[in-house]
């Protein structure tokens, strides 16, 4: 009976420490956070209902055996506690529109049907809207988006760091014109409900796009938004060109407002976020001061080399301060090619924004997801942010793809 | 006669392992600098990778594995394929080091084996010529 009773106590310290600390996370006054779900796999995007059912994409197979996790919160405690899943193939993104659940593979998007408790009715028979799309290893995941009309955008990233000849090798040249950006290295643009769609079916809507893997649609401006992850090893391929230390500055992640027909530049030129130019890329005969790409866009914001830009979220609710209003958040797994200086990211920023501009500079809004003791290091930070979701109250969920947690983000006046 | 013979022996065979030490720090010393300049970058600091794109070095069960000379072709080739390692799949691909010389490749492959929390035997030049001897 003591025993029992010390139990417990035991529990309800632990959740009120846990509460107390925000789930290890460090925020902004006002804001806390809660441990929503931990452990559920590979948490990839993450996409939530009217309800607040969340669902997250596992990149593969979690101990149950499930690549799609449902998780329900039934007593409004900030953890869920009904977990469910189904799902056989690895993948990154999955959102929700209405009752319909679409959610990809690396070359291929499913449709599923929510029913009225918006739980899946057709686990096993999904719709298939679009196949047969490349997955050549390198940036092979495949996020969606949808807009208002229903199309549906995906990012099929480029199976190459800078489109060598040898790709990732010493001395290799950039192939002219780049042939990968026929079928990839861009956002392809596909109706989102006809079945068994593909390359011939689609449109490449904007090219020039290395690999984007978090894209949202902006109500406001009525356009996409997309963060690219830019280039990899300056220093490796080109040490006389660049240093380590400028390899790890070198070049900025970069988010854009895309409209149909546009090309980000990739992969002629990268951006650097010291000169504000886009410089040609030394596969093409660059040497870190010859810009190129006149017809490229110019990115929106630029943010810190190799940090990893995994989702895109437009906040739309009230519950967060005003500041946040239309603002885009965006999840930063943390790097790995500032190696052999310290790794960044490893936490979620925020840009503001004001009609459909950003209107200030971007800036931490929740970090500490590497752990206590900050291990920064991709192996060993305790949690990688990959996924975004608002909630239908205004919480901000944010997902971890390396040990499977599930942060919920809340504002307190 | 028979304690001075003994003790003459003793003396050699800390000589002996005193220098197979040394060299062991030495082969360790030059293996790091390779490892610093060359795979590093995606192999990081830590010998951990990086999750589903570059393979960890620290703990992978081919790299402390006897197979040396497929460790020696992979340094040797760069590698283009997915990987599949320990239950996860790695997807970057990996530059070749065709440039490296035999005791380079010993001495790379001796820190490698030997750092982190990796404890397998060193690797010699012998072997690495006889592993590029299989193809």
């Amino acid at each position: 009976m003591h025993k029992l009773s010390y139990f417990f106590t035991a529990c309800v310290l632990a959740l009120s420490v846990s509460a107390q600390d925000n789930a290890g996370l460090k925020l902004p006054a006002g804001f806390s956070a809660t441990l929503f779900a931990d452990q559920i796999g590979t948490a990839r995007h993450i996409a939530i209902t009217n309800k607040g059912v969340l669902f997250a994409k596992l990149n593969s197979p979690n101990k149950a055996g499930q690549t799609i996790v449902r998780m329900e919160d039934t007593n409004g405690d900030g953890i869920a506690e009904k977990l469910s899943g189904w799902g056989k193939y690895g993948g990154t993104g999955i959102y929700v529109k209405g009752n319909q659940l679409y959610a990809s593979s690396d070359d291929a998007v499913y449709l599923y049907q929510l029913d009225a408790n918006e739980e899946v009715t057709n686990p096993t028979s999904p719709k298939t809207i679009i196949q047969d799309l490349h997955s050549r290893r390198q940036h092979a995941s495949k996020s969606i988006t949808l807009d208002p009309q229903g199309n549906i955008y995906v990012n099929i990233g480029a199976y190459s760091n800078a489109c060598q000849e040898k790709d990732r090798s010493v001395g290799s040249k950039g192939m002219m014109p780049c042939p990968i950006l026929d079928s990839a290295g861009g956002i392809w643009k596909f109706d989102g409900l006809k079945e068994n769609q593909s390359y011939a079916q689609g449109k490449r809507y904007a090219t020039g796009l290395r690999n984007v893997i978090g894209l949202d649609w902006n109500n406001k401006t009525n356009s996409l938004f997309v963060t690219q992850h830019g280039r990899d090893q300056l220093n490796t391929f080109y040490p006389t060109m660049y240093t380590d230390a400028q390899n790890a500055d070198l070049p900025a992640e970069t988010m854009y407002e895309i409209k149909e027909g546009d090309d980000c530049g990739w992969p002629y030129v990268y951006y650097d976020p010291f000169q504000k130019k886009k410089m040609l890329s030394p596969e093409y005969g660059g040497d870190g001061k010859l810009e190129g790409g006149k017809n490229a866009l110019d990115p929106l914001v630029a943010f810190p080399a190799h940090m990893a830009p995994m989702a895109l979220l437009f906040y739309k609710g009230n519950q967060f301060p005003v500041k946040y209003k239309e603002g885009a958040f965006i999840a930063f797994h943390g790097s790995w090619n500032r190696a052999p200086l310290p790794q960044e990211g490893y936490f979620v920023a925020f840009v503001p924004f004001k009609n459909g501009k950003p209107a200030g500079e971007w800036e931490i809004f929740a970090n500490g997801f590497a752990g206590p003791d900050n291990n920064k290091s991709p192996r060993g930070a305790k949690a990688r942010p990959c996924g975004l979701a608002e909630g239908p109250d205004g919480s901000l969920y944010v997902s971890d793809d390396s040990k499977g947690a599930i942060f919920k983000i809340s504002f307190k006046k | 006669m028979m304690e001075k013979m003994q003790f003459k022996l003793f003396g050699l065979m800390l000589f002996a392992l005193l220098f197979a030490i040394q060299a062991d720090a030495q082969n360790m010393q030059k293996g790091k600098k390779i490892y610093e300049a060359r795979c590093l970058a995606c192999h990081q600091a830590d010998g951990g990778g990086v999750p589903n794109m570059n393979a960890p070095l620290d703990a992978a069960s081919n790299v402390v594995g006897n197979d040396i000379a497929r460790l020696v072709r992979i340094i040797r080739n760069g590698y283009n394929e997915r990987i599949a390692l320990d239950g996860f799949y790695y997807s970057n691909a990996m530059t070749a080091n065709p440039d490296l010389k035999d005791n380079e490749l010993a001495d790379l492959l001796t820190y490698i084996r030997n750092s982190w929390s990796n404890k397998a035997s060193a690797v010699t030049v012998a072997q690495v010529q006889s592993a590029k001897k299989k193809k």
